[in-house]
């Protein structure tokens, strides 16, 4: 498993023009957005355990919040769009999402202003925290600037409204592409394209034009399509029979944290955004937790695993290897564990017990 | 013939085959009071004695396991009449045929009609047409983990109740400009009211505690916020019944990891095709589950999950229970609970204490089921033709 992971992220350093990041031994530096409620916490995790096995890497903290810009137009503020730009690197805490506050979505909006089209999310099941699924190892990749995410939205008459899903020839080759260079990279043998085109003939039918197009260009990759529902059957009876699964936005979204179910949840699972012009934002993709906030109760793991993923972007896998050991021993060992992962430690003394078997290994 | 087997129907019922008379006519009594639901009393197709449904095949391993749900009729005396109505994915007018033969005799038993997507986009899937076109707007499915059947999780008890006829089965696409589709998904104020309300009242006719709305009203805020608000505003007239709203990505999350926590879940049409997937996997899969669309004046019964099985059709490994099952759900809602009790008696006693696995030949499944029928048939006057 740790090797798949490696090589996840090792390819990923391959496919990536990373020619503005330059790859020494100096500081390099990431941007890192906290976020909101539990955010906070698991951030100075991270910063910690980094810490402790002396990572090169100095951050660049910065918050994100709606603001309205000159027009009206909702956007995240300048100095973190400034960052990112410079740094082309960011590490996210998860961002709160109200219903209906008459903005759109935070997360949302980052992907929209670093045009971050591909959600890849690898699903390996963790050794050490059982769950009643055993060798889970796929990739969903999710199409995540368009789809049912559009935002657009309109109320007809009074009591019927509209929701427009967007599905464009562009997206969705670049969304195709990028998941048979991934499949590809990653020594996958086979990518299936989820998709409704029975009932929405034309939208989701484009999509599978695409991938079918697409595939024809990796004749070395396998190349399946399968309906939404039969992929949903098919996954909680048997998910080791899926390996990559490409999809547009809603069906990603649904099945990616579905496959975090088989795992264990969002908590361990870590997931990175690839934008079209080398930015990268690994987040964790659990929520706020408001109940837990400031509790020190938060389990990190999650932000810790996407960390890593970073790690490996920027092409420093030994550190990546040392961290994402020192965390799957502790949670293999049981002795300390957060209480999502079944045991009664705070997230403090979590990650202290990290942060101890990282310096144990130098 | 009709008046023959007519009487062999009467004779039948006076044996202790069922409950005495008196019983069993306050038992229906009963269970009609429960189980109408929709407005209008049974359909009226009816004739000496006989009712009248239709039967669409359908592609796939359809028309296997239809053959199997007639014949199993036929041994059981069951006074049902097929109307079969063949529907292939090429004209309109199969479809028309369809619609119109379950205008007439209110009831119909399909199978999956195949979609196939080298067809224009006007060509539209023949089975939302029919759902559509019949404004069959339940869709209810009740997955019951099965003690005989393997699964991951056990005591899986959950009644999904699925919006069937808008939201992003409108079927309203169109091309702004090259290379650009918009898809539109269409939430209206009646339709969810409507859902709402026959989702509350099934809780409470089942005597369920809680109803669960599955949405995306942080991202969809217009269409699911109108959604979820319409089942809060139902909510408040069934105090008695907790009400509760997830979202949809947590729920799948939640299903795989702890099932048994959910009680009935009412929810707009793709999310309702998701988690009801979700769910009869949960349970043992495709095969196990009935499905039922409710409309005011039409009900049609189905397997759940919808699937054609090309891929395992004439090879005699469809597995015969959901369907066998949904015709348990029809032969209720036409009042014919003593047949419906029977048949479902011995489709569960076979696959709880046989232990049948997914690919036991069909056939064997149900000798072993006739032989279970046999002993619940105490009357010694069956003719031998049918023993």
């Amino acid at each position: 498993h740790r090797t798949m992971a490696s090589n996840v992220w090792r390819s990923m350093v391959r496919k990536c023009r990373l020619s503005r990041v330059v790859f020494s031994l100096q500081l390099q530096t990431v941007t890192l957005i906290p976020g909101d409620g539990i955010g906070p916490e698991i951030s100075v995790a991270v910063m910690k355990i980094f810490e402790s096995a002396k990572v090169p890497i100095q951050w660049e903290e910065r918050n994100v919040t709606a603001i309205q810009g000159p027009g009206g137009r909702w956007m995240i503020p300048p100095d973190c769009k400034e960052s990112m730009d410079r740094t082309l690197i960011g590490l996210k805490g998860p961002l709160k999402t109200p219903i209906a506050a008459g903005h759109p979505s935070m997360n949302l909006l980052l992907r929209k202003t670093f045009d971050l089209y591909a959600n890849v999310r690898p699903c390996v099941s963790i050794e050490g925290y059982k769950t009643p699924y055993t060798d889970v190892d796929l990739v969903t990749i999710r199409e995540n600037t368009e789809g049912e995410y559009s935002g657009i939205e309109h109320i007809i008459v009074d009591g019927v409204v509209q929701s427009i899903k967007l599905i464009t020839e562009d997206a969705s080759r670049r969304i195709a592409e990028y998941a048979f260079e991934y499949a590809r990279n990653n020594q996958r043998n086979s990518v299936t394209a989820v998709h409704k085109a029975n009932i929405m003939r034309m939208s989701d039918g484009l999509f599978l034009r695409k991938c079918r197009e697409v595939a024809e260009n990796f004749k070395d990759v396998k190349f399946t399509e399968m309906y939404l529902d039969t992929v949903c059957l098919n996954m909680v009876q048997d998910p080791t029979q899926f390996d990559v699964l490409v999809m547009p936005n809603l069906y990603g979204d649904i099945l990616s944290d579905l496959c975090a179910g088989l795992i264990g949840g969002l908590g361990v699972t870590p997931s990175g955004n690839i934008g079209a012009n080398g930015v990268a934002i690994f987040e964790s993709v659990h929520g706020t937790a408001p109940d837990i906030a400031g509790l020190d109760m938060a389990n990190p793991t999650a932000l810790l695993l996407s960390a890593v993923m970073m790690l490996r972007h920027m092409g420093m896998h030994d550190y990546g290897k040392k961290i994402e050991t020192a965390c799957f021993d502790t949670i293999r060992d049981k002795k300390v564990l957060t209480g999502d992962l079944g045991g009664k430690s705070k997230c403090s003394e979590f990650t202290e017990e990290i942060c101890r078997r990282v310096r144990d290994m130098d | 013939h009709h008046r023959s087997s007519h009487s062999h129907v009467t004779h039948h019922t006076q044996h202790a085959l069922f409950t005495p008379l008196e019983h069993n006519h306050s038992l229906i009594c009963f269970r009609c009071s429960l189980v109408t639901l929709t407005e209008k009393c049974p359909p009226p197709a009816k004739y000496g004695g006989r009712h009248t449904v239709t039967l669409i095949p359908g592609d796939g391993i359809g028309p296997e396991l239809l053959n199997h749900v007639k014949e199993l009729f036929r041994f059981s005396c069951v006074p049902v009449d097929f109307e079969v109505v063949n529907v292939s994915s090429a004209t309109e007018d199969d479809i028309n045929n369809a619609i119109t033969a379950i205008r007439r005799n209110g009831v119909a038993l399909k199978g999956n009609i195949e979609t196939l997507h080298t067809l224009p986009a006007s060509h539209k899937s023949r089975n939302n047409l029919l759902r559509t076109s019949l404004d069959l707007y339940a869709n209810v499915m009740h997955c019951k983990s099965l003690p005989g059947v393997q699964t991951r999780h056990n005591n899986i008890d959950i009644m999904i109740i699925r919006e069937n006829t808008e939201g992003e089965y409108s079927s309203l696409e169109h091309e702004s400009v090259s290379g650009v589709v918009e898809c539109l998904k269409i939430i209206t104020r009646t339709n969810s009211l409507r859902i709402a309300e026959y989702a509350f009242k099934l809780a409470r006719e089942k005597g369920r505690k809680r109803v669960t709305a599955v949405h995306k009203a942080n991202i969809m805020k217009l269409g699911d916020g109108l959604f979820l608000q319409c089942c809060r505003e139902v909510a408040a007239g069934y105090p008695d019944i907790a009400f509760d709203a997830m979202i949809v990505d947590n729920t799948t999350m939640q299903l795989v990891s702890k099932p048994q926590q959910f009680d009935v879940m009412v929810m707009p049409n793709l999310y309702g095709n998701v988690v009801s997937n979700v769910c009869a996997g949960l349970v043992g899969g495709p095969g196990l589950v009935p499905g039922a669309n409710y409309g005011r004046d039409y009900a049609v019964f189905e397997t759940a999950t919808r699937n054609t099985g090309k891929s395992i059709a004439d090879r005699n490994i469809a597995n015969p229970t959901a369907m066998l099952l949904a015709s348990c759900m029809m032969l209720d809602h036409l009042k014919l609970h003593d047949y419906a009790t029977m048949i479902r008696n011995a489709v569960l006693t076979t696959m709880n204490e046989t232990q049948v696995s997914q690919v036991l030949s069909p056939h064997c499944t149900l000798v072993t089921m006739r032989n279970t029928l046999t002993c619940s048939v105490l009357s010694p006057d069956l003719p031998s033709t049918l023993t």
